[in-house]
C-alpha cells in the first residue's frame, strides 16, 4: 500500500474540479510529500496524467476499484 | 513551465458557453500558465457582480432536451414562451446532480489563482454597462491591452 501524507476526497465531483482541488490541496504539503486523491470522474485518470506531466508533480500510483480512481502525487521540490 | 501564457476573448453571455473560458483558464492557472482573458460584447456578461446566465434551445439544435423534447416541440416549439426558463433551471439542475461546477465556482477559482480578467471599455460603454455591476476584480482595456498579452502568449484562444 502506497503512503501518504495528506488525502483529497473530489468524488462526485467533475472536471476541472478534482484537478483544481488538488492544485490547491499541493499548496498545503511539503516538496517530496504525497497527496493521495479519491475520484470518481473516468476523465480524472487522463487529466491527473497530464497534470503531473506538465507541473513537475510525480504520479507514484494511479488505481480504480468499483468505479472509484485512486491517485497518488508527490509534489516536486 | 511557470513562463507559459495563455490568452482568452471570451465573446458569448450564455450558461454554456460560459464554460469554456473559465473551465479553460483555471485549469490553465492550475498547471502554470498565466492567464488572461478578454471579455468583450456578450461576454461582459460573465463578469457581473450578480450573474444571471442562461441557457436557450433557440437556434441550438445540438443541445439534447430531457424526456424527448426535442421529438415533441419542433424548432418552433423552442421559442415558445418559457421555454428559456425551464431549459435553463434543467441545465442548472443537471450541473449540480453531474457535479460539474457552477460559473460562480470556477470565476472565483480563477480569480483566486490570479487569472487576469478583462472587462472590454468599449462594450461597457456600447451596452450601458455601469463599472459597478461589474466584478471589482477586473480590469478595463481594449483591443491594445488584449494584444499585450495576446502577442507573447503561447496559446490563444476565441471563445
Amino acid at each position: 500500500m502506497q503512503n501518504f501524507d495528506q488525502e483529497l476526497d473530489a468524488r462526485g465531483l467533475n472536471c476541472p474540479l478534482p484537478i483544481l482541488r488538488a492544485k490547491k490541496a499541493l499548496k498545503d504539503i511539503e516538496g517530496g510529500q504525497v497527496l493521495r486523491i479519491l475520484a470518481t470522474d473516468p476523465g480524472s485518470v487522463k487529466d491527473f496524467e497530464a497534470f503531473a506531466r506538465q507541473t513537475g508533480n510525480e504520479l507514484l500510483a494511479s488505481s480504480e476499484e468499483g468505479g472509484e480512481f485512486h491517485f497518488f502525487l508527490k509534489k516536486a521540490g | 513551465m511557470a513562463d507559459k501564457k495563455l490568452a482568452i476573448i471570451a465573446t458569448k453571455g450564455t450558461l454554456d458557453w460560459a464554460y469554456p473560458p473559465f473551465i479553460l483558464a483555471s485549469t490553465g492557472a492550475a498547471l502554470g500558465y498565466e492567464v488572461s482573458v478578454f471579455f468583450t460584447f456578450y461576454g461582459l456578461q460573465l463578469l457581473r457582480k450578480k450573474l444571471n446566465l442562461k441557457v436557450s434551445p433557440l437556434g441550438n439544435p445540438g443541445m439534447p432536451m430531457p424526456m424527448g423534447m426535442d421529438k415533441w416541440f419542433p424548432v418552433l416549439g423552442t421559442a415558445i414562451p418559457g421555454m428559456e426558463s425551464m431549459m435553463t433551471a434543467m441545465m442548472k439542475n443537471k450541473i449540480k446532480q453531474k457535479g460539474v461546477a457552477s460559473i460562480e465556482e470556477l470565476r472565483s477559482l480563477c480569480i483566486e489563482a490570479d487569472v487576469k480578467l478583462i472587462g472590454c471599455q468599449m462594450t461597457i460603454d456600447l451596452f450601458d454597462f455601469q463599472r459597478d455591476e461589474l466584478l471589482d476584480e477586473i480590469d478595463l482595456g481594449g483591443a491594445a491591452t488584449f494584444f499585450e498579452f495576446a502577442g507573447e502568449s503561447d496559446v490563444s484562444l476565441f471563445i
